[in-house]
């Protein structure tokens, strides 16, 4: 038993030493993250104020669930229904516009389904089971995931009926479901900032964007620290306010990537 | 094709840089998996030598259960892991989640049942041939599991090296865990699959081949010092 102790003892002097105050867990999307914006607005920002933020980048949905369970003192989140859903159930604090961007259709070069130039996104839509192409979904509960189950759902397409016929749920990030679309030509949903960010094209383009309802609004929150006490608010709300203040929206509007931005800030 | 040339021309050129990131990564690697090999080896070798010593009822179960445990999926335990050191989880408020720490636990438990599962079958055996050399000298119990540690040391090593490679190699658990966090949590493994899904393959693929390098030293240096200690080996 006293080396039970022991070992507790000793894992918490470990976790103390990684886990200083001047730090913050930030659960958000690999968006953000494959993107790169993180890799250039978040060293200004430790540079300002001293805190490291420590990024876990998983989906939307995954991001909330571990909010709920209070692992993480900030959420940066892009599915707004949700996102409010986790306010009005007290999990967090409040919530805060930050920036945007849009999903785009991306598929074969060749384009089976003939999309190309479309911007009404569900006449795009529609054109893919009519010409029997293949759409790859992220079926993973992410923020992508919930804008394409919307999207089909404008459509009148009861898609997840199709689920393994054209509808391929891949169950996995964005990048892994690019690299699938890639290798199967196939169809999909991406946002465009990890769009423009992914190697691995092999002749995929955007076929079908422009529609105002593929508006991606991303969102950040504090985890409500009522809820779980552990929460680093002082510090996570540092970093909101930097994020959705001047300095932090004018560093999302400087970062470009092969010449494009990839998210235009929009905080109130 | 090409990307796979290319690969072993960046991993050529990542380790000549001495990029700094990569090499804390992969520090970061090797003290994780050689952390929870020293732990896993401890608890692994001491379950291994009890049960080919004792004897009781359940005896049967226990190896049983442990040889299953072998083919424990990392992304199971890592859930596991991330279920008991969540802030909502029992362990949740000494905050370990997102730790190289809870990367430790996670690999722990991933390997701890195949050392312990290994060690026995060979241990098991070479207590068959002791069994008569034990009696006549009347050895407790304690005493007989020194000695089979002790005389089994040369199986043990490579019993040990399987469990660094399951180590080293495994993704789904480090992930959950640790949340491959930048300068904090990512190494080698999770790095590849982020790599993977931002689409730059070639890297990804090099860092793979630097993963196996260092595996392959790894295992060279261990595989030499056995090597070197043959000369006191007299059982």
């Amino acid at each position: 038993m006293k080396a039970l102790y022991a070992f507790i003892l000793i894992l918490m002097t470990v976790a103390a030493s990684f886990a200083g105050e001047d730090s913050i867990i930030l659960q958000s999307t690999t968006s953000t993250q494959n993107s790169g914006l993180f890799d250039v607005i978040l060293p200004e920002f430790t540079r300002e104020t001293g805190i490291t933020v420590n990024v876990v980048a998983v989906g939307t949905g995954q991001a909330l669930k571990n909010g709920r369970n209070g692992d993480g003192d900030v959420l940066l989140v892009h599915a707004k229904s949700a996102e409010e859903k986790f306010i009005a159930e007290g999990h967090g604090e409040a919530r805060f516009d930050v920036m945007y961007n849009d999903f785009v259709i991306v598929g074969p070069g060749n384009d089976p389904a003939g999309l190309a130039g479309t911007t009404d996104i569900v006449a795009a839509l529609k054109k893919i089971p009519e010409n029997r192409a293949i759409f790859a979904s992220r079926g993973d509960d992410s923020g992508t995931n919930k804008k394409e189950i919307q999207l089909w759902q404008m459509a009148g397409i009861d898609a997840a009926a199709d689920s393994g016929v054209w509808y391929r749920e891949t169950g996995s990030g964005m990048g892994a479901t690019l690299n699938l679309a890639a290798g199967m030509g196939t169809y999909t949903l991406t946002d465009r900032a990890t769009w423009i960010a992914f190697q691995n094209k092999r002749g995929m383009k955007i076929l079908a964007e422009g529609d105002p309802r593929l508006f991606n609004q991303y969102g950040v929150m504090l985890v409500n620290p009522k809820k779980h006490p552990h929460v680093k608010a002082a510090a996570g709300r540092i970093f909101i306010k930097w994020l959705t203040g001047q300095k932090g929206q004018s560093a999302i509007a400087a970062y470009r990537l092969d010449g494009q931005q990839l998210f235009f800030p929009n905080a109130k | 094709m090409g990307e796979i040339a290319d690969a072993f021309w960046i991993a050529f050129n990542l380790l000549l840089s001495f990029d700094k990131e990569l090499y804390s990564i992969i520090g970061l690697s090797l003290k994780v998996s050689l952390s929870a090999v020293a732990i896993s080896c401890a608890l692994g070798f001491t379950i291994g030598a009890g049960l080919s010593v004792y004897r009781f009822p359940g005896h049967r179960l226990i190896i049983i259960i442990l040889n299953a445990l072998m083919g424990l999926p990392p992304v199971v335990v890592g859930l596991i892991v991330y279920l008991i050191l969540s802030r909502s989880g029992p362990l949740g408020v000494l905050g370990l989640l997102y730790t190289p720490t809870a990367m430790i636990i996670a690999q722990v438990m991933l390997i701890t049942p195949l050392v312990a599962a290994l060690s026995i079958q060979m241990l098991e055996e070479l207590h068959l041939e002791y069994d008569e050399f034990f009696r006549s000298l009347r050895l407790t119990n304690f005493a007989k599991m020194k000695t089979l540690l002790w005389d089994g040391r040369r199986g043990l090593v490579t019993v040990g090296l399987a469990g660094f490679g399951r180590a080293i190699s495994e993704v789904g658990a480090v992930m959950i865990v640790g949340g491959n966090i930048n300068h904090l949590t990512r190494i080698m493994t999770t790095a590849i699959a982020l790599e993977t899904s931002k689409g730059t393959l070639a890297l990804a693929l090099a860092l793979g081949i630097i993963l196996i390098g260092f595996s392959l030293a790894v295992n060279a240096a261990v595989m030499l010092l056995r090597s070197n200690s043959k000369g006191q080996r007299y059982a």
